[in-house]
Protein backbone atom coordinates (compact mmCIF):
# COMPACT_ATOMS: atom_id res chain seq x y z
CA UNK A 1 0.00 0.00 0.00
CA UNK A 2 1.80 3.09 -1.16
CA UNK A 3 1.05 6.25 -3.03
CA UNK A 4 -1.46 8.86 -2.04
CA UNK A 5 -3.83 8.30 -4.96
CA UNK A 6 -4.39 4.61 -4.29
CA UNK A 7 -4.67 5.40 -0.59
CA UNK A 8 -7.42 7.94 -1.09
CA UNK A 9 -9.34 6.10 -3.79
CA UNK A 10 -11.33 3.77 -1.54
CA UNK A 11 -12.43 6.33 1.02
CA UNK A 12 -15.40 8.70 1.11
CA UNK A 13 -14.82 11.95 -0.71
CA UNK A 14 -16.40 13.97 2.08
CA UNK A 15 -17.90 13.88 5.56
CA UNK A 16 -21.48 13.38 4.35
CA UNK A 17 -20.54 10.09 2.68
CA UNK A 18 -18.95 8.62 5.82
CA UNK A 19 -21.02 6.34 8.06
CA UNK A 20 -21.97 7.80 11.43
CA UNK A 21 -20.13 5.66 13.99
CA UNK A 22 -19.91 5.63 17.80
CA UNK A 23 -16.95 7.23 19.59
CA UNK A 24 -16.60 4.64 22.35
CA UNK A 25 -16.88 1.79 19.86
CA UNK A 26 -14.18 3.11 17.54
CA UNK A 27 -11.97 4.12 20.48
CA UNK A 28 -12.10 0.50 21.66
CA UNK A 29 -11.29 -0.66 18.12
CA UNK A 30 -8.28 1.67 18.09
CA UNK A 31 -6.99 0.59 21.50
CA UNK A 32 -7.37 -3.09 20.57
CA UNK A 33 -4.93 -2.54 17.70
CA UNK A 34 -2.16 -1.00 19.81
CA UNK A 35 0.37 -3.80 20.24
CA UNK A 36 3.63 -1.87 20.57
CA UNK A 37 3.05 0.54 23.47
CA UNK A 38 1.98 3.28 21.08
CA UNK A 39 1.35 6.62 22.80
CA UNK A 40 -2.16 8.08 22.64
CA UNK A 41 -2.99 11.70 23.44
CA UNK A 42 -6.69 12.20 24.26
CA UNK A 43 -8.02 15.70 23.57
CA UNK A 44 -10.27 17.45 26.05
CA UNK A 45 -13.78 16.39 26.89
CA UNK A 46 -15.56 13.32 25.65
CA UNK A 47 -12.67 12.32 23.38
CA UNK A 48 -10.45 11.46 26.34
CA UNK A 49 -13.36 10.28 28.53
CA UNK A 50 -13.94 7.44 26.08
CA UNK A 51 -10.20 6.77 25.83
CA UNK A 52 -10.18 6.43 29.62
CA UNK A 53 -13.24 4.17 29.45
CA UNK A 54 -11.57 2.00 26.79
CA UNK A 55 -8.96 0.80 29.32
CA UNK A 56 -6.13 2.26 31.40
CA UNK A 57 -2.98 2.23 29.33
CA UNK A 58 0.14 3.83 30.85
CA UNK A 59 0.90 5.16 27.36
CA UNK A 60 -2.30 7.25 27.35
CA UNK A 61 -2.26 10.96 28.15
CA UNK A 62 -5.55 12.61 29.10
CA UNK A 63 -5.83 16.36 28.63
CA UNK A 64 -7.80 18.40 31.13
CA UNK A 65 -8.02 21.78 29.45
CA UNK A 66 -5.78 23.50 26.88
CA UNK A 67 -8.39 22.84 24.19
CA UNK A 68 -6.87 22.13 20.79
CA UNK A 69 -3.45 20.98 21.97
CA UNK A 70 -3.78 17.21 21.47
CA UNK A 71 -2.02 17.36 18.09
CA UNK A 72 0.83 19.61 19.31
CA UNK A 73 1.36 17.44 22.42
CA UNK A 74 1.39 14.32 20.24
CA UNK A 75 3.86 15.97 17.87
CA UNK A 76 6.14 16.72 20.82
CA UNK A 77 6.02 13.11 22.01
CA UNK A 78 6.67 11.94 18.46
CA UNK A 79 9.71 14.23 18.15
CA UNK A 80 11.08 12.97 21.47
CA UNK A 81 10.56 9.29 20.66
CA UNK A 82 10.85 8.78 16.89
CA UNK A 83 10.77 4.98 17.24
CA UNK A 84 7.33 5.02 18.88
CA UNK A 85 4.06 5.58 17.03
CA UNK A 86 1.97 8.37 18.51
CA UNK A 87 -1.77 8.87 18.03
CA UNK A 88 -3.60 12.13 18.68
CA UNK A 89 -7.33 11.78 19.36
CA UNK A 90 -9.06 15.09 18.85
CA UNK A 91 -12.59 16.43 18.48
CA UNK A 92 -13.88 18.55 15.62
CA UNK A 93 -14.33 21.64 17.79
CA UNK A 94 -10.86 21.24 19.21
CA UNK A 95 -9.05 20.81 15.90
CA UNK A 96 -10.85 23.85 14.50
CA UNK A 97 -9.29 25.83 17.34
CA UNK A 98 -5.74 24.79 16.42
CA UNK A 99 -6.03 23.96 12.74
CA UNK A 100 -2.65 25.57 12.06
CA UNK A 101 -1.03 22.67 13.93
CA UNK A 102 -1.91 20.44 10.98
CA UNK A 103 0.38 22.56 8.79
CA UNK A 104 3.16 22.24 11.38
CA UNK A 105 2.77 18.44 11.42
CA UNK A 106 2.88 18.37 7.62
CA UNK A 107 5.94 20.60 7.51
CA UNK A 108 7.75 18.31 9.98
CA UNK A 109 6.80 15.26 7.85
CA UNK A 110 6.40 13.49 11.18
CA UNK A 111 6.54 9.82 10.21
CA UNK A 112 5.44 8.35 13.54
CA UNK A 113 2.29 10.45 14.02
CA UNK A 114 -1.36 9.66 13.32
CA UNK A 115 -4.27 12.00 14.03
CA UNK A 116 -7.82 10.72 14.55
CA UNK A 117 -10.60 13.31 14.45
CA UNK A 118 -13.84 12.43 16.24
CA UNK A 119 -16.34 14.61 14.40
CA UNK A 120 -19.93 14.82 15.62
CA UNK A 121 -20.41 18.37 14.38
CA UNK A 122 -21.08 19.73 17.86
CA UNK A 123 -19.51 21.20 20.93
CA UNK A 124 -21.14 18.30 22.74
CA UNK A 125 -19.87 18.83 26.28
CA UNK A 126 -21.13 22.42 26.38
CA UNK A 127 -24.65 21.63 25.25
CA UNK A 128 -24.46 20.53 21.63
CA UNK A 129 -23.94 23.82 19.84
CA UNK A 130 -23.04 23.17 16.16
CA UNK A 131 -19.42 23.44 15.06
CA UNK A 132 -18.61 24.61 11.56
CA UNK A 133 -18.06 20.98 10.44
CA UNK A 134 -21.83 20.54 10.82
CA UNK A 135 -22.18 23.55 8.55
CA UNK A 136 -19.87 22.39 5.78
CA UNK A 137 -16.24 22.52 6.92
CA UNK A 138 -14.36 19.28 6.18
CA UNK A 139 -11.50 18.33 8.52
CA UNK A 140 -9.99 15.84 6.10
CA UNK A 141 -9.95 18.36 3.25
CA UNK A 142 -8.41 20.93 5.61
CA UNK A 143 -5.70 18.44 6.59
CA UNK A 144 -4.94 17.72 2.94
CA UNK A 145 -4.81 21.43 2.29
CA UNK A 146 -2.37 21.79 5.19
CA UNK A 147 -0.11 19.24 3.50
CA UNK A 148 -1.06 15.96 5.23
CA UNK A 149 -1.58 14.02 2.00
CA UNK A 150 -2.45 10.79 3.80
CA UNK A 151 -5.78 12.08 5.13
CA UNK A 152 -9.05 10.18 4.70
CA UNK A 153 -12.55 9.74 6.04
CA UNK A 154 -13.26 6.31 7.49
CA UNK A 155 -16.20 4.93 5.49
CA UNK A 156 -17.26 2.64 8.34
CA UNK A 157 -15.85 0.66 11.27
CA UNK A 158 -13.92 -1.85 9.19
CA UNK A 159 -12.45 0.93 7.07
CA UNK A 160 -11.41 2.69 10.28
CA UNK A 161 -9.62 -0.46 11.45
CA UNK A 162 -7.84 -0.74 8.09
CA UNK A 163 -6.75 2.89 8.27
CA UNK A 164 -5.48 2.50 11.83
CA UNK A 165 -3.53 -0.64 10.90
CA UNK A 166 -2.04 1.22 7.95
CA UNK A 167 -1.11 4.25 10.03
CA UNK A 168 0.59 2.06 12.65
CA UNK A 169 2.51 0.13 10.00
CA UNK A 170 3.50 2.75 7.42
CA UNK A 171 5.16 6.14 7.65
CA UNK A 172 2.92 9.11 8.40
CA UNK A 173 1.80 11.65 9.11
CA UNK A 174 -1.77 10.34 8.86
CA UNK A 175 -5.15 11.87 9.55
CA UNK A 176 -8.28 9.77 9.87
CA UNK A 177 -11.65 11.49 9.97
CA UNK A 178 -14.40 9.69 11.91
CA UNK A 179 -17.97 10.88 11.71
CA UNK A 180 -19.53 9.99 15.05
CA UNK A 181 -22.91 10.19 16.77
CA UNK A 182 -23.81 12.27 19.80
CA UNK A 183 -23.81 9.50 22.41
CA UNK A 184 -22.57 10.37 25.88
CA UNK A 185 -19.13 8.96 26.81
CA UNK A 186 -18.89 5.67 28.71
CA UNK A 187 -17.05 7.11 31.72
CA UNK A 188 -15.35 10.24 33.07
CA UNK A 189 -11.55 10.63 33.26
CA UNK A 190 -10.12 10.99 36.75
CA UNK A 191 -8.99 14.60 36.99
CA UNK A 192 -5.55 14.18 38.58
CA UNK A 193 -3.02 15.89 36.28
CA UNK A 194 0.26 15.08 38.11
CA UNK A 195 -0.72 11.40 38.31
CA UNK A 196 -1.70 11.33 34.62
CA UNK A 197 1.60 12.92 33.63
CA UNK A 198 3.69 10.73 35.91
CA UNK A 199 2.08 7.49 34.70
CA UNK A 200 2.41 8.60 31.08
CA UNK A 201 6.15 9.31 31.51
CA UNK A 202 6.63 5.89 33.10
CA UNK A 203 4.59 4.34 30.31
CA UNK A 204 6.96 5.94 27.81
CA UNK A 205 10.02 4.73 29.70
CA UNK A 206 11.15 8.27 30.55
CA UNK A 207 10.81 7.64 34.29
CA UNK A 208 11.61 4.36 35.96
CA UNK B 1 27.91 47.21 19.92
CA UNK B 2 28.76 44.47 17.48
CA UNK B 3 25.93 41.91 17.62
CA UNK B 4 28.16 39.17 16.20
CA UNK B 5 30.98 39.60 18.72
CA UNK B 6 31.70 36.58 20.93
CA UNK B 7 29.53 36.72 24.00
CA UNK B 8 26.52 38.41 22.39
CA UNK B 9 23.33 37.70 24.36
CA UNK B 10 22.05 35.21 21.78
CA UNK B 11 25.30 33.27 21.81
CA UNK B 12 25.18 33.00 25.59
CA UNK B 13 21.56 31.80 25.42
CA UNK B 14 22.42 29.22 22.78
CA UNK B 15 25.37 27.89 24.76
CA UNK B 16 23.46 27.62 28.06
CA UNK B 17 20.57 25.82 26.35
CA UNK B 18 23.05 23.40 24.84
CA UNK B 19 24.74 22.76 28.16
CA UNK B 20 21.36 21.86 29.67
CA UNK B 21 20.44 19.57 26.78
CA UNK B 22 17.55 21.80 25.69
CA UNK B 23 17.46 20.48 22.13
CA UNK B 24 13.98 21.39 20.91
CA UNK B 25 13.13 25.00 20.03
CA UNK B 26 9.64 26.00 18.90
CA UNK B 27 8.87 29.61 18.13
CA UNK B 28 6.68 32.25 16.62
CA UNK B 29 9.17 34.69 15.18
CA UNK B 30 10.12 38.13 16.42
CA UNK B 31 12.58 40.62 15.01
CA UNK B 32 14.61 40.99 18.20
CA UNK B 33 14.86 37.20 18.52
CA UNK B 34 16.14 36.86 14.98
CA UNK B 35 19.86 36.46 15.78
CA UNK B 36 19.02 33.78 18.35
CA UNK B 37 16.64 31.99 15.98
CA UNK B 38 19.28 32.15 13.24
CA UNK B 39 21.95 30.78 15.58
CA UNK B 40 19.71 27.90 16.68
CA UNK B 41 18.73 27.01 13.12
CA UNK B 42 22.41 27.04 12.17
CA UNK B 43 23.37 24.58 14.92
CA UNK B 44 22.45 20.93 14.23
CA UNK B 45 22.39 20.24 17.98
CA UNK B 46 18.97 21.92 18.00
CA UNK B 47 15.70 20.95 16.33
CA UNK B 48 14.26 24.39 15.61
CA UNK B 49 11.01 25.24 13.85
CA UNK B 50 8.23 27.80 13.77
CA UNK B 51 4.62 27.15 14.78
CA UNK B 52 1.35 28.76 13.77
CA UNK B 53 0.57 29.87 17.32
CA UNK B 54 2.38 30.14 20.64
CA UNK B 55 -0.08 27.72 22.31
CA UNK B 56 0.88 25.12 19.76
CA UNK B 57 4.56 25.72 20.52
CA UNK B 58 3.87 25.19 24.25
CA UNK B 59 1.94 21.98 23.50
CA UNK B 60 4.83 20.59 21.45
CA UNK B 61 7.42 21.37 24.13
CA UNK B 62 5.12 19.85 26.78
CA UNK B 63 4.73 16.62 24.83
CA UNK B 64 8.45 16.49 24.13
CA UNK B 65 9.24 16.84 27.86
CA UNK B 66 6.98 13.93 28.69
CA UNK B 67 8.75 11.95 25.97
CA UNK B 68 12.16 12.75 27.43
CA UNK B 69 13.26 15.70 25.29
CA UNK B 70 13.83 19.18 26.73
CA UNK B 71 12.55 22.22 24.84
CA UNK B 72 11.99 25.96 24.93
CA UNK B 73 9.40 28.26 23.31
CA UNK B 74 10.49 31.62 21.84
CA UNK B 75 7.99 34.44 21.28
CA UNK B 76 7.33 38.14 21.72
CA UNK B 77 5.10 39.77 24.35
CA UNK B 78 1.96 39.81 22.20
CA UNK B 79 2.39 36.07 21.71
CA UNK B 80 2.74 35.50 25.42
CA UNK B 81 -0.67 37.14 25.82
CA UNK B 82 -2.22 34.16 24.02
CA UNK B 83 -0.79 31.69 26.55
CA UNK B 84 -2.51 32.00 29.97
CA UNK B 85 -4.87 29.08 29.27
CA UNK B 86 -2.14 26.74 28.09
CA UNK B 87 0.05 27.60 31.07
CA UNK B 88 -2.80 27.37 33.59
CA UNK B 89 -4.36 24.16 32.25
CA UNK B 90 -1.34 22.27 30.91
CA UNK B 91 2.11 23.32 32.14
CA UNK B 92 1.22 24.21 35.74
CA UNK B 93 -1.28 21.50 36.76
CA UNK B 94 0.56 18.70 34.94
CA UNK B 95 3.87 19.96 36.43
CA UNK B 96 5.71 20.29 33.13
CA UNK B 97 8.84 22.50 33.08
CA UNK B 98 8.04 24.39 29.89
CA UNK B 99 10.79 26.93 29.27
CA UNK B 100 9.71 30.15 27.58
CA UNK B 101 11.70 33.12 26.34
CA UNK B 102 9.88 36.36 25.58
CA UNK B 103 11.28 39.26 23.61
CA UNK B 104 9.85 42.25 25.45
CA UNK B 105 7.99 44.71 23.29
CA UNK B 106 5.77 47.53 24.48
CA UNK B 107 8.27 49.46 26.59
CA UNK B 108 11.40 51.64 26.36
CA UNK B 109 10.60 53.21 23.03
CA UNK B 110 7.63 51.24 21.71
CA UNK B 111 5.98 52.81 18.67
CA UNK B 112 2.96 50.45 18.36
CA UNK B 113 0.17 51.21 20.84
CA UNK B 114 -1.14 47.65 20.55
CA UNK B 115 2.20 46.31 21.71
CA UNK B 116 2.44 48.77 24.58
CA UNK B 117 -1.03 47.81 25.86
CA UNK B 118 -0.73 44.05 25.56
CA UNK B 119 2.71 44.09 27.17
CA UNK B 120 1.15 45.32 30.41
CA UNK B 121 -0.70 42.01 30.81
CA UNK B 122 2.43 39.86 30.88
CA UNK B 123 3.79 40.27 34.43
CA UNK B 124 0.34 40.37 36.09
CA UNK B 125 -0.50 37.06 34.35
CA UNK B 126 2.80 35.51 35.44
CA UNK B 127 2.25 36.73 39.00
CA UNK B 128 -1.35 35.49 39.06
CA UNK B 129 -0.21 32.04 37.98
CA UNK B 130 2.82 32.17 40.30
CA UNK B 131 5.09 31.26 37.39
CA UNK B 132 8.81 31.86 37.95
CA UNK B 133 10.05 34.62 35.63
CA UNK B 134 13.14 36.74 35.27
CA UNK B 135 13.79 39.86 33.25
CA UNK B 136 17.28 39.96 31.81
CA UNK B 137 18.67 43.47 31.35
CA UNK B 138 22.45 43.01 31.32
CA UNK B 139 24.81 40.78 29.42
CA UNK B 140 26.62 39.68 32.58
CA UNK B 141 23.46 38.23 34.18
CA UNK B 142 22.15 36.21 31.22
CA UNK B 143 24.13 33.04 31.80
CA UNK B 144 23.52 32.93 35.55
CA UNK B 145 19.77 33.50 35.26
CA UNK B 146 19.19 30.93 32.53
CA UNK B 147 21.58 28.35 33.94
CA UNK B 148 20.10 28.43 37.44
CA UNK B 149 16.50 28.73 36.25
CA UNK B 150 16.61 25.74 33.91
CA UNK B 151 18.01 23.65 36.74
CA UNK B 152 15.24 24.90 39.04
CA UNK B 153 12.48 24.36 36.46
CA UNK B 154 13.54 20.75 35.96
CA UNK B 155 14.07 20.05 39.66
CA UNK B 156 10.74 21.58 40.71
CA UNK B 157 8.77 20.48 37.62
CA UNK B 158 7.56 24.02 36.98
CA UNK B 159 7.49 26.30 33.93
CA UNK B 160 9.82 29.31 33.74
CA UNK B 161 9.77 32.48 31.65
CA UNK B 162 12.82 34.47 30.57
CA UNK B 163 12.05 38.03 29.53
CA UNK B 164 14.56 39.71 27.21
CA UNK B 165 14.51 43.42 28.07
CA UNK B 166 15.34 46.02 25.40
CA UNK B 167 18.11 47.03 27.81
CA UNK B 168 19.77 43.72 26.92
CA UNK B 169 18.83 43.32 23.26
CA UNK B 170 18.48 46.91 22.08
CA UNK B 171 14.81 46.18 21.36
CA UNK B 172 13.03 47.21 18.23
CA UNK B 173 13.76 50.79 17.27
CA UNK B 174 11.27 53.22 15.78
CA UNK B 175 12.49 53.87 12.25
CA UNK B 176 9.37 55.07 10.43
Amino acid sequence: MSGTMSFAANHPANRDQAKMMNRFDITKRLVARLKHDEAVIGGIGYTNFDLWAAGRRPQNFYMLGSMGLAVPIALGVALAQPQRKVVALEGDGSILMQVGSLATVAARKQKNLAIVIMDNGTYQITGGQPTSTELGADNVAMARGAGIAQSAWAADESAFEELIELSLREDGPWLIGCRIDKEKPADTTERDPPRIRDQFMRGLGVKK
Amino acid sequence: MDDEAPGAWHEIVRDVLKRHQVKLVTYVPDNVLRPLIDALHADPFFTTFSCAREEEAVGIVSGAWMGGLRGIVLMQTSGFATLPNAIASLAVPFQIPVLMMVSERGTLGEFNIGQSLVARTMRPVLQALAVEHHTMTRLDEVEFIIDRSIAQAVATQAPCVFILSPLLTGGKVFTK
